[in-house]
C-alpha cells in the first residue's frame, strides 16, 4: 500500500518536470534550433515542468536530433547508459526517425533506433515546436496512463 | 603546477553541435587546444554524386539549418554558371530578401547563444523571441520556418505578393527598434562589457593569415566581404555598408553583428522598396552541359563556397563545400591559447560555429585514375620523401 502510493508521487513528479537532455547526433542544426525554439519565449516548455539539463545524468529524457553518424554512434550510447532509469528517448525529426535526407549516405547508420531504443518519434524536416510540444505531452501522458515507462520501441506519433 | 588535459564535448553543455576540442591547462589558463571535428560528417557531398541536380538543392540546403538559403544559392548559382541560365531580375531580388532576412534571423540567434554563454539568459531569451518575428517573415514567404526551399536552378519557386511584402516591412519595423535596443545593451551592459572585453583576441594579422572569413575577420579591422568583393544577385545595385572593427575581440565580433542587423534591414527594405517586376523562374534543362563552376556567397557566418562539376548529365560529378567555419576553425586555437577556461564557451561560440556546415571529407576514387594507399604504404612514402630531402629519421 506505501509502496503504491509512493510510486504515485514519484509518476507524478515525473510527469509534471521531466528534465531533457538534448544531443545533436549528426543533425543539420534545423531541428535543433527548432528544439531550442521550444524553450524560448513563444513556445515556452517550461510551462510544462520541462527543463534543459546539460548532462545526461540528471535527465529523464533524450531529445536527439539527426541521423546517427558512424562517428557519433558510440558517443549516443554512452550518453544513453548515462542517464539514469527510467529513461525515454525522442527521436525528433524526419532524419532522426528514419536517416531522412540522409538516408544512404555512408557515414549514417539511420535512424536513431539503429543505435538506442526510442520511446517516440516526432516527424517533421524540421519539426514545428508545436509538434515537438505534442511529442512530448503525448509522451509524457503514456507515462500517465500505465505508470510505467512507455515501451522501449513504440511510435507514438 | 602540472598540465592537465580535459576534453570538452562532443556533448557538453556550451557546445549545440558535437565538436571535440581537448584543453591543455596550467591551473585555469589554457595552454593548447586541439581540435577533432567529424561527429558530424554525414557525407553530403557523395550522395550529392547520386542524385540530380534539383534533388541535391534539397541536400546542400540540409547541409546546415541555420543558413540553409546561404547553400543553396550558392549552389544554384554554380549550376547556373555552368549551365549558362540566366535568373530573371526579380528572382534575383527574392533570393536577396530571403537571404536577408536569413542573416536576421542567424545574428538573432547568435546573439542569444552568446549571451547564453555569458550567463545572460535574459538576453537569450529576448533576442530568442524577436528571431520568432523574422522566422514569421520566412514562413509568410516561402512556406517554412527554417528549410524554406525556395530556390531552384533558375530562379525562385514563389514569387512574393504585394501584401506578404507590406507584412515583411512591418515585422522589419519592431525588428530595427529591437536591434537598436541590443545594440545599446551591447555597448553599454556592464556584465556584457566585463565579459567580452579583451576575450579572445584576434590581432589583424593572425587573422589574416589565418585566412578568417566573416564576422570574425571584419570585427579584426579586415574588410571582408563577398556582397562587396565580388558582388552576386543584385547586391551591386544595393546600398549597404561593410561593418568592421577594430577591437580585435569577442566584444568586436558582437558589436560587428548587432550593427549588421541594421544593414540587412536596410537591404530588406531596399528590395522591397525596388521590387523588379517580371518572371521569377528561368526554365533551366534537366541535364546541365559539361563544364565546372566556383561560387562565393557571403553567409551569416562568412564566405561560403561551392564548387561544382557537370559531365553533360543530370548529375553532377562532383561538388564540394567550403563552409564559412571551416576557414574560421584555424582561428580557434590561438584565441584560445593562454585564455581563462571560463572563456572557452564564449571564445568558441564567438565564431558562430556549424559543425553540421564542417565537417566534410576528402573521397578519393578508386577508378585506377587515382591510386590509393594503404597506411604502410602511405607510411614508407613519407620516410622515402623526408630522406629524399635529407631527414633522416632514425637519427631523431
Ligand atoms: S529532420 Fe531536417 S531539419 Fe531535422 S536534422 Fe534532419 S535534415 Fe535537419
Amino acid at each position: 500500500m506505501e509502496n503504491k502510493v509512493i510510486e504515485r508521487v514519484v509518476t507524478w513528479a515525473r510527469m509534471k518536470s521531466p528534465w531533457i537532455i538534448h544531443f545533436n547526433c549528426g543533425a543539420c542544426n534545423g531541428c535543433d534550433i527548432e528544439v531550442l525554439d521550444a524553450l524560448t519565449p513563444r513556445f515556452d516548455v517550461e510551462r510544462f515542468g520541462v527543463m534543459l539539463k546539460g548532462t545526461p545524468r540528471h535527465a529523464d529524457v533524450l531529445i536527439a536530433c539527426g541521423p546517427v553518424t558512424r562517428q557519433i554512434e558510440a558517443r549516443l550510447k554512452r550518453i544513453y547508459s548515462q542517464m539514469a532509469e527510467p529513461k525515454f528517448v525522442v527521436a525528433v525529426g524526419a532524419c532522426a526517425c528514419s536517416g531522412g535526407v540522409f538516408d544512404g549516405c555512408y557515414n549514417v547508420l539511420g535512424g536513431v533506433n539503429s543505435a538506442i531504443p526510442v520511446s517516440a518519434y516526432i516527424p517533421g524536416c524540421p519539426v514545428r515546436p508545436e509538434a515537438l510540444i505534442d511529442g512530448v505531452v503525448k509522451l509524457l501522458s503514456t507515462l500517465e496512463k500505465k505508470e510505467e515507462p512507455a515501451p522501449a520501441v513504440s511510435k507514438t506519433v | 603546477m602540472p598540465k592537465i588535459t580535459i576534453p570538452l564535448g562532443p556533448q557538453h553543455p556550451a557546445l549545440k553541435e558535437p565538436g571535440n576540442f581537448l584543453l591543455c591547462l596550467e591551473g585555469e589558463e589554457v595552454q593548447s587546444a586541439t581540435l577533432r571535428l567529424g561527429y558530424n560528417h554525414r557525407g553530403v557531398e557523395k550522395a550529392m554524386e547520386d542524385r540530380t541536380f534539383i534533388q541535391d538543392l534539397y541536400l546542400v540546403e540540409r547541409v546546415c539549418g541555420i543558413c540553409s538559403h546561404a547553400h543553396t544559392t550558392c549552389f544554384s548559382m554554380a549550376v547556373e554558371e555552368i549551365g549558362g541560365i540566366e535568373v530573371p531580375r526579380r528572382g534575383q531580388a527574392i533570393r536577396v530578401l530571403v537571404g536577408e532576412i536569413e542573416r536576421i534571423h542567424s545574428h538573432l540567434l547568435w546573439l542569444g547563444v552568446a549571451g547564453h554563454e555569458i550567463g545572460f539568459d535574459t538576453l537569450f531569451m529576448y533576442s530568442w523571441r524577436d528571431r520568432e518575428l523574422s522566422l514569421d517573415c520566412l514562413e509568410n514567404i516561402t512556406g517554412n520556418r527554417v528549410h524554406y526551399g525556395i530556390n531552384t536552378i533558375g530562379g525562385v519557386r514563389r514569387d512574393i505578393t504585394a501584401e506578404q511584402a507590406q507584412n515583411v516591412l512591418k515585422q522589419m519595423d519592431v525588428i530595427e527598434e529591437r536591434t537598436k535596443y541590443y545594440i545599446k545593451l551591447a555597448t553599454e551592459e556592464p556584465t556584457v562589457l566585463a565579459r567580452t572585453k579583451g576575450v579572445g583576441m584576434l590581432p589583424k594579422e593572425v587573422a589574416l593569415s589565418r585566412c578568417a572569413v566573416g564576422p570574425l575577420a571584419r570585427a579584426s579591422g579586415i574588410q571582408k566581404d563577398v556582397r562587396k568583393d565580388d558582388p552576386y544577385l543584385l547586391y551591386s545595385e544595393l546600398d549597404f555598408k561593410v561593418i568592421t572593427h577594430d577591437s580585435c575581440d569577442v566584444f568586436g565580433r558582437l558589436v560587428v553583428r548587432v550593427f549588421e542587423l541594421l544593414e540587412s534591414i536596410k537591404l530588406v527594405r531596399q528590395i522591397i522598396k525596388s521590387l523588379p517586376e517580371g518572371p521569377v523562374l528561368a526554365k533551366a534543362p534537366r541535364k546541365i552541359p559539361a563544364g565546372e563552376a566556383v561560387c562565393r556567397y557571403e553567409a551569416p557566418r562568412g564566405e561560403d563556397m561551392h564548387y561544382v562539376k557537370a559531365n553533360g548529365t543530370e548529375k553532377p560529378e562532383r561538388a564540394k563545400v567550403r563552409a564559412p567555419t571551416m576557414a574560421n576553425f584555424a582561428s580557434v586555437p590561438y584565441m584560445l591559447q593562454g585564455g581563462w577556461l571560463a572563456d572557452v564557451p564564449i571564445v568558441i561560440a564567438a565564431i558562430d560555429p556549424c559543425f553540421s556546415c564542417t565537417d566534410r571529407a576528402t573521397l578519393a576514387r578508386r577508378d585506377g585514375s587515382a591510386q590509393t594507399l594503404d597506411w604502410p604504404a602511405l607510411r614508407s612514402k613519407g620516410i622515402e620523401f623526408y630522406k629524399a630531402r635529407g631527414v633522416d629519421f632514425r637519427k631523431l
